[in-house]
Order: C-alpha cells, then structure tokens, then sequence
C-alpha cells in the first residue's frame, strides 16, 4: 500500500510539471490554433537560465531558498522575452498563412533555440549545485521531499492564478474574446496582438517556472531536456482536450500518474511466470520473465497519445468541435 | 574592353586572394624552413574518437587529450620511420557517443586515411565502427570500450587497452557481494550496449553467489526521472542496487534512491565512477562502490601523470592513461615494423608487449588485454577513493595493493612503474 501511494506522490510530481508545461501549449492553441513546439525549449532555457544564477550564487552564502528565488526572478522575465519574441517574429508574420506553415515554423524555433542553447551552455550535463537541504516526510507510508510538496504547491497556486486571470480580469475576458472570434473582438476593440503577445508571455513564464521546478528537482539540465519533456506535456494537453487550461491541468497529473504507476507495475504485471506461462528454465527457484519492463515509461504518455486521438480527439475535458484537435 | 574588365576584376582577386593568403599564415612560413632542411619526412595521421559534446564530452576530451600527449611525444622525439623523420598528426572527431554518428565518423577517418585509430570512447560507438575499421583493414585501439562484444566480432584489428565488463561485472559484483552481503539485488540498467553489458555479468556473478536479483529494470541514457523504479526496488526490499549507466543519468538515480529513504547500496560501474557523481548527486554520493577496468589514475605511470597536468592543466579523469597507452602502442607497432602501413605494422602490434602508463601490456588472440587490473572505489568526503584491487579474480585492499607495489616509493602515483619492476 506505501508503495502504491508513493508511486502516487511520484506520479504527481512529474504530472504537476507536465501541466505547467501543458497549460502553454493549451493557451497558446485556444487562443490562435498554433501548437507551439518550440514551447519545450521555453522550459529549457528557464532551467538554464536558472542554473546559471543558481550555480554563481550557491557559494555566496545566501539561504538556498532564496537563491532559488533569484534563480526563478531571473528565468520568469528571460523566458518570457523569448516567448514575447518567438510570437513577434516568427509567428506574427504568419497569422493569415495557412496552418501548416506556423507549424512549420513552430518546430524550426525550436530547432533554433536547442541548438542557440547548446552554444550558449554547452552540451554537457550540467548539474545544479545541491543547495536544497534534503527533507523528507512520510505521509500514509510514503516519503515525501520538501521540494516535491513545494512543486505541488506551486503548480496548484499557478493554476488558480491562471484562472482567476482568464475569467475575473479584462485580459482574461479579451484573452477569451480573441480565441472565440478574433475578428469580431478586434471590432469590439480588443487590441488582439497585444492579447495574443499577453498570452505567449504568460505561457512562457510559466514555462519558466517549470523549467526551473524541473532542473532543482532533479538537479541536473541540458540542451536537449526541453523536447521530450515538451512532447510529453502536449501529450498531457492533448488529453485533457487542447485548448482547454483545466483540461491541461487535469491531462498533466493524470499523465504523471500513469506513467509513475505504469513504471512501477507494468514488469509485475507482464511477469509471465506469475501466470505460469513463462519458461521453466528462467521460472524455476522464484525466477522472472518479464515482457515488458520499465524502459517501458517513456511509451506510456505516447500511447496515450494515441489512445485519445483515436476514441476521443477533443481530449477529456475539450468540446467536440470538429476541426480542432 | 570586355575582356580587359574580366582580366581586371580577376587580377583584383587574385591580388586580394594572395594577400589573404600571407596575412593568415605567418607561423607555418617561419617554421617550413626548418622542416625542409633534415631529411624527408612523413606524414602519419592517426585518428581519435570520443564524445567530445553531449552529456560525457569531459570523458571523449580527457580520452583525447590521453592520445594527444602520445603523439606530441612522439613528434618530441623524432622518431624515424623507413629513414624519414615521422610526423605524426592527430585527427580528432567527435561521434557524440552515437553508434549513427559514430560509424559516419569512421568512414570519414578511413577517407583520410590514417594510419591506426584510437578509440572510441563508448561500447556502443566502438562496436559498429570496428566493422568499418576491420574492412579498411585499420588497427584501433580502445582505451575504454569495456563491452566484451568489441573483441569477439573475430576482426583482427581491433584491441583494447582496458578491462572488458565481463571481468569488470564479476568485479564489482563479487566485492559487493564479498563486503556487503545483500540478500537482494536490484539491477538497473540504461538500455545501452555498454549498461546491458555490464548490467548482465554483474546478475550472473551474483546468481552464481546465490544472491537473489529481481527483473531487470531499465531506464534510457537520457533518463531523468527514475522515482517509478526505485520505489519499486524499495518496495521489493532490496538491499543492494547496481545500475549499469553513466555518471548523468546515474548522479540523479542516486539521488533519488536516497530522497525514498532507500537504505541499499549503490553500486556502479566504470561509466558512473567519476567525480563528478557528488556534483550530480550530493551528499547521496557518498557511500557508493564503483569498479574501473584497469587502475586508478592517479595510479598510473608519474611521468604521465606529471605530463598530462603540464600540458592540460587539469588532472586526468578516467581513461586518458589508457587512450595514451594505445597511442603509444601503435606508433612503437610502427617503429618496429619501420613502417606507417597498417598490413606491415598490424602483426608488430598484436606481438605488442609494451610498458605503459597502464603497466605492461601484451594482447591474447582476440585483442583483448592480458591480465588486466579491476579497480573498485567507494566515495568518501566527495573525492573517489580506490578500496580494492582485483585482479585474476583475486581482491586486494588498495593500501595493501601500493604497500605492494612500491615498498620504498610512499606516495600513490610512483607505485606502477615500481611494481612493473618488482614482477619482471
């Protein structure tokens, strides 16, 4: 059973990121149809970004916390000109292309800022300096890091505060005028660049701040650490219906969820020789035979993937609107 | 008139061309004299590979800069070859530890046709570039390739300077299980040719010590995330886990294990038995065991090291003593055989038997090393301290290895060459 709700705790963890990351691919899609690819190397450059600020304060004596904090103060606004830029000149150009151009471009952004962070950090493991001191609690059995209570806490706090900005503020309500009708909201006088702007940026930030959640938690970043942590969380929006932020939130802890219990469960379950099937000779004297392993972790969020695009393509909180999705 | 134009504008080019020309190479023109004045001499290219970008670069550099030292060395000492003055040069290329990128690699070195390669750096590089190398018919030699695959391909060619994981697993495995005596192994793994590798000897010795090893688990070489697992390893109570990866993804397994309250041992092999592991994985790191085919090196030959931090820098940090060696060992094959022809030098070098930075070296048939020394560490404060010595299946404690070794000589580098003498 502490198995079990460790395994829980696990998978929530890595889905609290998923969904932050999650919530920029949701926000930019419902607002202008673009899935932005290029949003897994926001996150990157949040981690970078912090751990360049984290390693040269860690020897200066100030209290972990803090430096973590400066560390994000610095990611937050880095990331969020990069997203503010990426929309200016890469996608803005392309407002009235066609779809698939945008897309196109989507992923050369990304292909650019890999490779402009490769140059920039180098594409060495870089590993953050272990300021955080370890503490741990135990809750029904399971053992619980005082970072992995924060990451929760902090990814519940930015999702109220991502939907008290949608529907209690002016943004919100001209963010949401724009993704119903931008033509008919820019007649109502809603200035939709600066709306659609408002939105990269926000989305960036948040990527920022997952980014950085990402590189303390397990302590080491690289270059290349944004596209399949991007892939995943797109795979989490997907779920939980792209377009739609609770269904971001939902889709990235439900991920996190199944991927950490299908890690942990998969070999025991696909372990022939429970069911007496395997081969004697690897059976005998309490022996496995394991089908599937753990390797087996990464496929999961992919086959979900799948799995909602086939049955339900407008995810598990999104409408059914045709050509969305 | 037309045609005059032409003429112009190409005169201006070729004025600009030339001037180009001077401005960019005043060193070479200084130093041509001097090599036109002794006796012809030739040119002898031999290739090194290694990561020297992604997540091991430091290892691909450290091993490079291993074969580097060799041939500057070399070219010190002006070694005659078929009566010219042999000029050795060194072609670095990176495979970003990529079995894809790292067989383009060694089509491109075979293209550029050097003499003899040094390297690569990963098993799972070595192995599909040793085909390409055995067809051109070019001598290569790993200084860290552990996988023992590499050499039983049957190609003639290829040798290594270190330990294969086959001597490298039981190693490890049979200290842990000597010292430790866990009931229950959890191995891990990182999907590669090298963690399988070392991740599958490691489960036979300890089967064969009657210590029981749950399924395999694996992971990826980019893994980061490896809660899922480890709970289960703690849910199965284990009390030892070995995992067969490298220091980056193996720093974060680390300190996750600990982060879970996992009380077992931490075992490593050779690609996660580095310094930097306490980078990666804090405190956690300290505590763990670790195995490195060959010895330390810090224990290798003194004038290696003495050269190395002269010319780098920095001290070296796994393999570079090895990678040295197999330069050397190839321009010695080629002196001997007074040719820079792999057909010609290729038997001189199988006959090698040669003393290194690493001790003395000889190959049996199939290219591997004799007699090669398992080095097994543990880390203490941070640092990687050498506990044990293994070798033909005998453990030593290290202190008692270099009270060995060097009975007059105290501090720890002077203590190979010492030993050499003792045996011979």
């Amino acid at each position: 059973m502490d198995i079990f709700v460790q395994q829980i705790i696990n998978g929530l963890t890595l889905g609290a990121v998923y969904a932050i990351v999650a919530l920029g691919y949701t926000m930019v899609y419902g607002i202008i149809q673009l899935i932005n690819f290029a949003h897994g190397e926001v996150v990157m450059i949040g981690a970078m970004v912090a751990f360049t600020v984290i390693n040269a304060l860690a020897a200066a004596g100030l209290p972990p916390l803090a430096v973590v904090l400066i560390g994000a103060g610095c990611a937050i606004p880095v990331c969020m000109l990069v997203g503010y830029a990426m929309e200016r000149m890469a996608y803005r150009p392309l407002r009235s292309a066609p779809r698939l151009a945008p897309l196109i471009t989507a992923i050369g952004v990304s292909i650019i800022l890999q490779h402009l962070a490769m140059l920039v950090w180098s594409r060495n493991v870089l590993a953050f300096p272990q300021i955080i001191p370890l503490t741990t609690y135990t809750f029904l059995g399971a053992t619980i890091t005082g970072v992995q209570i924060t990451i929760l806490g902090l990814c519940l706090a930015m999702m109220a505060g991502l939907a008290l900005l949608v529907y209690r503020t002016r943004l919100g309500t001209a963010m949401r005028a724009t993704a119903q009708n931008p033509q008919v909201a820019r007649l109502m006088g809603v200035d939709v660049n600066r709306v659609i702007a408002a939105t990269f940026i926000i989305g960036a930030g948040l990527g920022a701040v997952a980014g950085v959640m990402v590189g303390t938690y397990y302590g080491v970043a690289q270059y290349t650490m944004g596209s399949v942590l991007g892939l995943k969380a797109f795979a989490a929006a997907v779920l939980g219906g792209i377009g739609n932020i609770p269904g971001a939130m939902v889709g990235g802890l439900l991920l996190g969820v199944v991927e950490a219990l299908g890690a942990g469960y998969i070999g025991d379950l696909t372990d022939l020789c429970r069911y007496g099937l395997g081969p004697a000779a690897s059976c005998a004297d309490g022996g496995h035979f394991v089908l599937f392993g753990s390797n087996y972790q990464d496929v999961f969020a992919f086959v979900v993937l799948i799995l909602v695009l086939v049955f339900r393509p407008s995810g598990l909180l999104g409408e059914r609107v045709g050509d969305r999705a | 008139m037309k045609n005059s134009k032409l003429a112009l504008t190409l005169l201006a080019a070729a004025i600009g061309l030339m001037g180009c020309g001077e401005e960019k190479k005043p060193a070479p023109k200084a130093e041509a004299p001097k090599e036109a004045a002794p006796p012809p001499s030739i040119e002898i290219k031999i290739g090194h590979v290694g990561p020297l970008t992604g997540g091991i670069a430091h290892l691909g550099k450290d091993n490079e800069n291993g074969a580097r030292l060799a041939i500057e060395e070399a070219n010190a000492a002006k070694i005659k070859i078929d009566g010219k003055e042999a000029k050795f040069t060194l072609v670095a290329e990176d495979d970003q530890a990529d079995p894809k990128v790292g067989t383009t690699v060694a089509q491109k070195l075979v293209d550029a046709k050097v003499a003899g390669i040094v390297g690569h750096l990963n098993s799972g590089t070595t192995i599909p570039a040793s085909a390409i190398y055995n067809q051109a018919g070019l001598p290569v030699i790993t200084g860290s390739a552990t996988n023992p695959k590499l050499t039983e391909q049957g190609f003639k060619v290829v040798f290594r300077t270190v330990g294969r994981d086959d001597q490298q697993g039981p190693a490890i495995a049979s200290y842990l299980a000597d010292t430790k005596k866990p009931k229950l192994v959890a191995v891990i793994d990182d999907a590669t040719a090298y963690g399988e590798g070392i991740a599958n000897e490691v489960e036979k010795t300890l089967k064969a010590a009657n210590i029981k090893v749950l399924p395999r688990e694996k992971g990826t070489d980019k893994t980061t995330d490896w809660k899922a697992i480890l709970t289960k390893v703690k849910g199965k109570k284990a009390d030892a886990v070995f995992y067969g990866g490298m220091d980056a993804t193996g720093g974060p397994l680390l300190k996750q294990g600990r982060e879970l309250g996992l009380k077992a041992v931490f075992s490593f092999g050779d690609g996660a038995c580095t310094d930097d592991m306490t980078k990666l994985a804090g405190a956690a790191a300290d505590g763990l065991l670790c195995s490195q085919a060959g010895l330390p090196p810090q224990a290798a030959d003194k004038k290696f090291l003495d050269a190395y931090k002269k010319k780098f820098n920095v001290e070296p940090i796994l393999y570079a003593p090895f990678t040295y060696d197999g330069a050397n060992l190839l321009i010695e094959a080629m002196k001997k055989a007074n040719s820079a022809d792999p057909v010609k030098y290729l038997p001189e070098l199988a006959k090698s038997n040669y003393k290194g930075a690493t001790g003395q070296i000889s190959f049996d048939d199939k290219g591997d090393r004799k007699d090669a020394e398992m080095t097994i560490f543990t880390m203490k404060d941070g640092k990687l301290a050498p506990i044990a010595i293994i070798k033909s299946g005998k453990t030593t404690d290290y202190a008692e290895f270099m009270k060995m070794a060097a009975p007059v000589a105290a501090p720890a580098p002077a203590a190979e060459p010492a030993k050499e003498a003792a045996k011979q």
